[in-house]
């Protein structure tokens, strides 16, 4: 670690992996929910499981990114971090600001509980993926300005970089965005417009600059390709992202009440959102193909050429799938959303901070890279999670198929429930998958306990 | 990429598209927000619509239903319910939960008064009146 201060992203790192695993177990939950259905009801009822599911792997997600900045923005400014001090404070703060929330949707029922935590001052609770109660919104907004206000001031003392801009930039827009969540008006049509301000602008929007940033640094220092190559790469990706992701929002106005010019802006610019995304994929490839150094850590260049494919795949072609405003029409809120969703936050998002994290923690753990041993178990989690993914993703695809075609299409078209009931066969196939998924993610937390020879390391 | 592009170019074309393309979407938003009220339904936006929507948050319904084809994939679809089912079948579906039927999906009972469930089935008749395009294909959802 060449600045002391990167090491508060130890524990950022640390609880965005637990909060993973909760993540899959609740998955788990829902998977098993969706065909024996009254599973753990009432205890745990589907919608609990949901919110907890989706708002862990936001919050994983988040503590992921923070972590990653506070490790990427010490080396990119080649300065120490402002205030180490603030940003282990914000860790506890979030952390303990997110469990509470989190027993908060599990001991109480939700109306009690928005009515416990001042929903009715300002009503921004039960939307989907917002359903964080009122203090726990502010708070994430205290904890970002906090973060922000430490990089920021980091970022002023010290060299900028266009990685540092960048991820800058998308941590910025990720908070700005997100008060769009505190804007819930009582017409529908409008809520629905501007909910999507915090959702895709967030996930196919900033998020992506996070996410090119983060690539591009582990890329920089595994394969020593001049920074002026890689950075001027990331600018060209970023732009082909925000250009045609930010009238892509226009996909999610086909059918909320929005004017119908939507359905051509949305189903023609989102159907460039591919585009981005696979040159991502050709951007890693091409990086390590002209590599300059035979990096120690071959797990981190194993998840940063994964993450280029399976984003390409999860976000580019399955979003693709679904997208035009034809198609979307009979496929809008099926399983097929559901297919779509899994793999692009797997390829995208999870397992870029799984790359920061490959890359980083054995640096924070004081060696180049982790022996061979524990490369290989996390390299058999890797592809036991991927292929896991990628099967999670065919079964619902081929569900969602099903399901389109009996309820939607057919000449006599079935209610839902009896559609579900047909295509119970594929839920169970996801629930085995989802199962594969979940060892592969404990082979990956087993991989940091995991010792071994001492000539690997010394090697590095 | 060959060595005449630059890092600057392509940064200054960074900038350049987005700020073009974002001013691009407010006046989309813009001119959206004068075309929405002739498709939103506002004039059926009573008082009992918006509590209505108001119990519908709180009872996080969205956490196992789709509205307008947003939300969970668990349970069907409510944007047309009204028009499917109707208000009486809506409210006593409701209050008979859960159905307890062993192995099928189970919907809480959330001990609405009678109040919140009228104000439940106008927020869920105003949202059917919404101009959709024509949005679910049928009557299924």
């Amino acid at each position: 670690m060449q600045y002391s201060s990167q090491a508060v992203a130890k524990p950022y790192f640390v609880a965005a992996i637990g909060l993973f695993i909760g993540q899959v177990l609740f998955g788990l939950i829902m998977g098993l929910q969706y065909v024996i259905g009254d599973f753990l009801f009432p205890a745990i009822p589907f919608n609990v499981a949901r919110m907890v599911h989706t708002n862990l792997l936001i919050v994983w997600l988040l503590f992921g990114f923070m972590g990653s900045a506070y490790y990427m923005i010490p080396e990119e400014t080649e300065t120490e971090l402002y205030s180490p001090k603030l940003a282990i404070t914000m860790f506890w703060i979030f952390l303990v600001a997110g469990a509470l929330t989190i027993v908060g949707y599990l001991a109480v029922p939700y109306a009690e509980l928005a009515r416990m935590t001042g929903n009715d001052l300002l009503e921004t609770m039960g939307r989907e993926f917002l359903e964080q109660p009122l203090v726990t919104k502010l708070g994430i907004v205290v904890v970002a300005l906090a973060f922000l206000f430490n990089l920021t001031m980091t970022m002023l003392k010290g060299r900028k970089t266009s990685v540092g801009l960048v991820l800058m930039m998308g941590l910025w827009g990720l908070a700005v965005m997100f008060l769009f969540s505190f804007y819930n008006p009582s017409n529908l049509v409008m809520d629905k417009y501007f909910w999507w301000w915090v959702v895709h602008l967030w996930v196919e929007g900033v998020w992506e600059l996070i996410l090119g940033a983060l690539l591009a640094f582990v890329l920089i220092k595994v394969t020593g390709v001049d920074r002026e190559v890689i950075e001027k790469w990331l600018y060209v990706i970023i732009t082909l992202t925000l250009v045609t992701g930010i009238i892509g929002t226009g996909h999610h106005y086909f059918w909320i009440g929005t004017p119908e010019y939507w359905q051509w802006w949305g189903s023609v610019f989102s159907a460039l959102e591919p585009i981005p995304f696979f040159a991502m994929t050709v951007f890693a490839f091409n990086m390590v193909n002209r590599r300059r150094r035979e990096h120690p850590n071959k797990a981190a260049v194993l998840w940063a050429l994964g993450t280029g494919v399976m984003a390409f795949l999860g976000a580019g072609v399955w979003g693709f799938l679904h997208t035009l405003a034809p198609v979307n029409y009979y496929t809008h809120g099926t399983q097929i959303t559901a297919a779509h969703g899994h793999m692009a936050f797997y390829g995208a998002y999870a397992m870029v901070v799984i790359t920061l994290i490959s890359y980083a923690m054995p640096i924070l753990r004081g060696r180049a890279a982790n022996s061979n041993k524990a490369q290989v178990v996390e390299m058999w989690s890797f592809w036991l999670m991927t292929i896991a993914m990628v099967f999670i993703t065919l079964f619902l695809t081929a569900a969602g198929i099903l399901q389109v075609w009996l309820q939607r299409m057919s000449t006599n078209p079935m209610p839902f429930m009896a559609a579900q009931e047909q295509v119970a066969l594929f839920y169970w196939l996801r629930e085995g998958t989802g199962v594969v998924f979940l060892i592969g993610l404990l082979m990956y937390v087993a991989s940091f306990f995991i010792g071994g020879d001492e000539a690997s390391q010394k090697a590095s | 990429m060959s060595g005449t592009f630059t890092k600057s170019m392509a940064r200054n074309i960074f900038f350049g598209g987005t700020v073009f393309f974002a001013l691009l979407f407010l006046a989309l938003t813009f001119d959206s927000m004068q075309a929405i009220p002739k498709r939103d339904n506002h004039a059926n936006l009573t008082p009992a619509v918006v509590a209505g929507k108001k119990v519908w948050e709180t009872n996080n319904c969205i956490g196992c239903h789709t509205l307008l084809g947003e939300g969970a994939y668990f349970a069907p679809e409510l944007g047309n319910v009204y028009k499917r089912r109707g208000p009486d079948f809506i409210k006593a579906w409701i209050k008979s939960q859960p159905t307890g039927a062993p192995g099928r999906r189970q919907m809480p009972n959330f001990h609405l008064s009678e109040q919140q469930l009228d104000d439940l089935v106008e927020f869920l008749k105003y949202t059917s009146e919404i101009n959709t395009a024509n949005w679910p294909p049928n009557i299924e959802g």
